[in-house]
């Protein structure tokens, strides 16, 4: 009797030690997509299973989180992430948690080629490519035009603008107010030396700016709220949060800065440890579809990296586009792959900004 | 010989009945932390290669920001901690001396309602209730208090409100163990013999609960110092909290090594901390622990 | 002239509906000792706390040492109180127990000392002031108890049943240093217990209260001899209880006739008339056992009763023998003689007893008056 129970009693010790995780896997067909929100819409889950049977589970999370989770269990856990194109060099070379993609397994020509060569340039490792386009945006400045005029970052830190203004405690903002000041921080991404004394001039001037933040926003919905609210006045945003407060409220619109909106690009990326690679690829060629890519660029508000996905055809987003870009996307940088080692320096940056009175 | 077999035997029983406890500790407590430690005495060379070394201790002496958040959290904890011992004690008070029987529950019930909700949900509602657009600020003007409604949130007061209400009940717990335990004819006789309320407090009622003292002190100051979310969210800009930071190291840094460090530097100051608060109330760890 | 160091008038105190103390007015004389008897509930301990002060009396007042008490708060009052449990404090040595009301009152450090050490030299515990409250036995925690009181010369000194936790050897012993402390400093005690031998043997004055109400204020041999109350005689000391109704009276002797027939002799306590019931009370020391008319031996005529032997209660000094009274089956409890005799009772075996009329008392029971 006691045997019986010591007995399962181990076993089931044995389970937790080893995470159990196998058992919950072993249920063939289901795919998991560690990604942002919005960016995995239920209906096109729906019909993904519908076609292949296979079940999808998505986790919610952003770029930093999806490095972390996948480092803790050195890439494990997941089938299919999602970080920005950037974010794929560093991380790799450091942590390994990737694998290259087969291109083979790919409907490569669905994708738009611009796109495609910037990630080609930013994610290749050793000749061997790691992540593919998914959807792309630009960072820039949402103001209240009833409220106050802005051109530029450094207007944030205007006088009149007191207590205002938001930005994120996160590395594009570095990134912005360097070229706001003049500067071009992507230049100086190999020279650790001239790009620690830039962040420190950029953190320097966060700083002095502080009295300016009323908060450093860490999720999209609490910087809408505080749009919404009238609690602040201009923010550093990105289009698809800008344009959906546009349409809610007119007076609040969303520019491209003066000294240029930054672009990102979100992928695609294998986990190297992820164990059901055939629904990644599934999954993938799925959602390149340009019917199924535009109703996820809906879903998201911002545009799909999948050729005839284009959602430019909306009419109230192409008035909102023309609006903030005048000049096309002439004026957006793409940011290049991060280094190992850059964001301890940023890091360290960030916190004093952080901790600064 | 039939002896030693049940000897043996019950040995065995005890070991059996020790495993999941041993496991637990040593699989889920001890091994996660010695790993940790490894991970702090390492230092980056190059892109996936560490050597063995003390820079992350040594960053965070050298960078004066890590060791003011590290002296304001403890600081925040130690007053978060005194708050709470003075808002509980009365409450204890009553709960343990004043009332009887059905109000004495309710009265704990009252404390216990916070943990009805979770923690982010009672931020949360925190939030709603005193940003400057909220419900607080707006009732201070219609009432005239305030002429323009006043941002209430990020300020290291909130932080302090919200870190007392959510201790609060680890505080009561304790204290009103060590009251109820205190037997009222002794009160009497320090009135009885001259004390008044006082000196009733100081000499005869304090003494008594000074174990119950030092064990509410010492969760409510751990439970603080480990705070994150309440810290974070209603600290906003400025606040920084060291869990904030041993977060920020291994999630948005990747910096784990940096991380664990300041794991180790949290424990190391809870318990000092600890041995300090013990040492100051003159009472010993075994008598407090059995009091939580 | 008397003086009172405690004078109670008319105080009165309840509790919802119930009425723990009743309009009482008593005094007690200064450097007397001073008890309440009462079983527990009877509102002793009500009347204790409202002397001391942590229970405020509904009406009335308490003057102590001649000084009106209302709204002085215990700490301001010149009482201190032994409290049942003792409460000392577990935490301070026996001379900061003994030192904490000099302490409230501000008495400089050295003086403290000195007078601790006097006070402790005074009830028998010289040189424990360091020691621990938990180091010390029953009967010293006891003395410190007193001691931590006395150092304050108090005016009265107040005891709720402080021997009650002790076991019996060591209650009888204190009892013994309790009436000699009390001897020697000459405080007023006012104690207070539900144990008529305490009362009986502190005592200058013992109080038998009652649902609010002192029965009987008196000596104790006047309490045990002359009970002036059904309730005084049936608590204070053993008695025999013999309920019927009066069928003849003599003076100040009357007869009582109980339901099943059995007839007894007594001296009326109060008016009784015929007819009304009553109930007589006798000591079982007072009757005397035989097993012939010669061992009775009387002194002068008196009825002889018979009965039978129930059972032999052996309590050394207190050994009894119960009765059953042959004709009514009552129960009758007799004292056995001290030399011995009469140990080898049997039981069932026929006996004789009798006790002499004026030794017994009768009460009117009940509302025969109607």
């Amino acid at each position: 009797m006691t045997a019986v129970r010591t007995r399962r009693r181990v076993a089931l010790l044995a389970c937790l030690l080893s995470g159990c995780a196998s058992l919950a896997n072993a249920a063939g067909g289901t795919l998991r997509i560690i990604t942002w929100a919005d960016y995995v819409p239920a209906d096109v889950v729906a019909q993904f299973t519908k076609e292949t049977g296979i079940k999808v589970e998505v986790a919610l999370s952003n770029n930093e989180e999806i490095i972390s989770k996948l480092r803790a269990t050195r890439g494990a856990g997941f089938d299919l992430a999602q970080p920005s194109q950037d974010r794929i060099l560093g991380p790799q070379q450091e942590f390994g948690i990737y694998k290259p993609i087969d291109l083979a397994k790919v409907q490569v020509d669905r994708i738009q080629p611009d796109l495609l060569a910037t990630v080609r340039r930013n994610a290749t490792i050793g000749g061997r490519l790691y992540a593919l386009p998914y959807v792309w945006g630009a960072e820039g400045l949402v103001v209240n035009t009833k409220r106050t005029q802005i051109n530029d970052y450094l207007d944030l830190c205007r006088a009149d603008l007191r207590g205002r203004t938001s930005v994120r405690l996160r590395r594009p903002t570095l990134m912005a107010f360097a070229f706001a000041m003049g500067k071009d921080p992507f230049a100086l991404y190999s020279d650790t030396k001239a790009y620690t004394a830039l962040m420190e001039q950029v953190g320097a001037r966060l700083i002095a700016c502080k009295a300016n933040f009323r908060f450093f926003f860490d999720n999209r919905d609490q910087l809408l709220n505080g749009m919404r609210s009238g609690e602040l006045h201009a923010a550093m945003m990105w289009d698809s949060g800008g344009w959906k407060l546009n349409r809610e409220n007119p007076d609040i619109k969303f520019i491209a800065p003066k000294s240029g909106a930054l672009g990102w690009l979100d992928t695609y990326a294998l986990p190297a440890r992820g164990k059901n690679e055939a629904a990644a690829y599934a999954w993938i060629n799925f959602t390149l579809r340009p019917e199924i890519a535009a109703r996820i660029a809906k879903s998201i508000g911002n545009f799909s990296a999948a050729k005839g996905a284009d959602q430019l055809t909306d009419p109230v987003l192409r008035a909102q586009f023309a609006a903030s870009f005048p000049e096309g996307f002439k004026s957006v940088r793409w940011y290049p792959a991060i280094p190992p080692g850059l964001e301890e320096i940023e890091g360290r940056i960030l916190d004093r900004v952080k901790a600064a009175k | 010989m039939a002896e030693t077999t049940t000897q043996a035997s019950q040995r065995l029983i005890l070991w059996l009945l020790l495993a999941p406890a041993l496991i637990w500790l040593l699989g889920l407590i001890l091994l996660p932390h010695l790993d940790l430690a490894l991970l702090s005495l390492r230092e980056r060379t190059g892109p996936g290669e560490y050597a063995f070394g003390l820079a992350q201790y040594r960053t965070f002496f050298s960078e004066p920001l890590y060791w003011d958040v590290f002296v304001r959290t403890a600081t925040l904890s130690v007053i978060a901690t005194a708050l709470t011992l003075l808002l509980a004690f009365p409450i204890a008070w009553t709960i343990a001396k004043l009332t009887r029987g059905r109000l004495s529950a309710l009265l704990f019930a009252v404390c216990l309602i916070p943990f009805w909700v979770s923690e982010t949900v009672r931020t949360l509602g925190w939030m709603i209730l005193l940003r400057e657009t909220g419900v607080l600020p707006s009732l201070l003007v219609t009432l005239g208090v305030t002429e323009v409604p006043i941002e209430m949130l990020y300020r290291d007061a909130t932080i302090l409100v919200g870190l007392v209400y959510t201790s609060l009940l680890f505080m009561v717990v304790p204290l009103y163990g060590s009251l109820e335990s205190l037997d009222d004819s002794l009160i009497e006789a320090g009135y009885d013999l001259g004390g008044n309320g006082w000196t009733v407090l100081r000499t005869v009622v304090i003494p008594h609960a000074a174990p119950g003292i030092t064990a509410g002190c010492i969760v409510v100051f751990m439970l603080t110092l480990g705070n994150y979310l309440t810290a974070s969210l209603l600290g906003g800009k400025n606040s920084l909290w060291f869990t904030e930071q041993i977060y920020t190291q291994f999630i948005t840094r990747f910096n784990w090594e940096q991380g664990a460090a300041f794991g180790f530097l949290l424990l190391a100051l809870s318990s000092v901390m600890v041995w300090i608060g013990l040492r100051l109330s003159g009472q010993r760890f075994s008598d407090v622990m059995s009091r939580t | 002239m008397t003086t009172f160091d405690l004078e109670a008038k008319g105080l009165s105190k309840h509790f919802g509906t119930h009425t723990a103390v009743d309009a009482l007015s008593f005094g007690v004389e200064r450097g007397s000792f001073f008890s309440i008897l009462g079983p527990s509930g009877c509102g002793k301990t009500t009347l204790l706390r409202m002397i001391a002060g942590f229970v405020e009396p509904d009406a009335g007042d308490v003057e102590i040492g001649g000084r009106s008490m209302r709204g002085v708060p215990p700490n301001r009052r010149p009482v201190n109180m032994v409290f049942q449990q003792l409460a000392l404090f577990p935490m301070m040595s026996v001379g900061e127990n003994v030192a904490y009301g000099l302490a409230r009152r501000g008495v400089r450090r050295a003086d403290r000392e000195r007078k601790v050490d006097e006070m402790l030299e005074r009830v028998g515990l010289p040189g424990s002031a360091a020691k621990r409250v938990d180091q010390l036995s029953g009967g010293q925690r006891q003395r410190v108890a007193i001691a931590r009181s006395l150092v304050l010369e108090p005016t009265l000194l107040l005891l709720d049943e402080p021997l009650g936790a002790l076991d019996l050897k060591l209650r009888e012993r204190m009892k013994i240093e309790l009436k000699q402390l009390q001897a020697a400093f000459g405080t007023t005690f006012v104690y207070i217990t539900h144990d008529q031998s305490e009362a009986l043997v502190l005592s200058d004055r013992v109080a038998v209260m009652n649902g609010g109400r002192f029965e009987q204020v008196g000596t104790p041999q006047e309490l045990y001899y002359s009970p002036a109350t059904p309730f005084v005689a049936g608590f204070v000391g053993a008695n025999n209880r013999i309920e019927g109704r009066v069928t003849s009276i003599d003076g100040d002797l009357v007869e009582v006739r109980s339901e099943s027939g059995w007839a007894v002799h007594a001296r009326r306590q109060g008016a009784l008339r015929l007819g009304d019931a009553a109930a007589a009370f006798v000591r079982p020391e007072v009757a005397v056992l035989g097993r012939s008319m010669a061992d009775l031996a009387l002194a002068e005529p008196a009825a002889v009763h018979r009965g039978t032997v129930e059972s032999l209660l052996f309590d050394g000094a207190n050994s009894v023998v119960l009765l059953r009274e042959q004709a009514s089956r009552c129960e009758f409890r007799v004292a056995l003689p001290q030399t011995g005799r009469y140990a080898d009772l049997k039981v069932n075996e026929p006996v004789l007893f009798s006790f002499a009329a004026d030794r017994a008392v009768c009460f009117a029971t009940g509302s025969a008056h109607g």
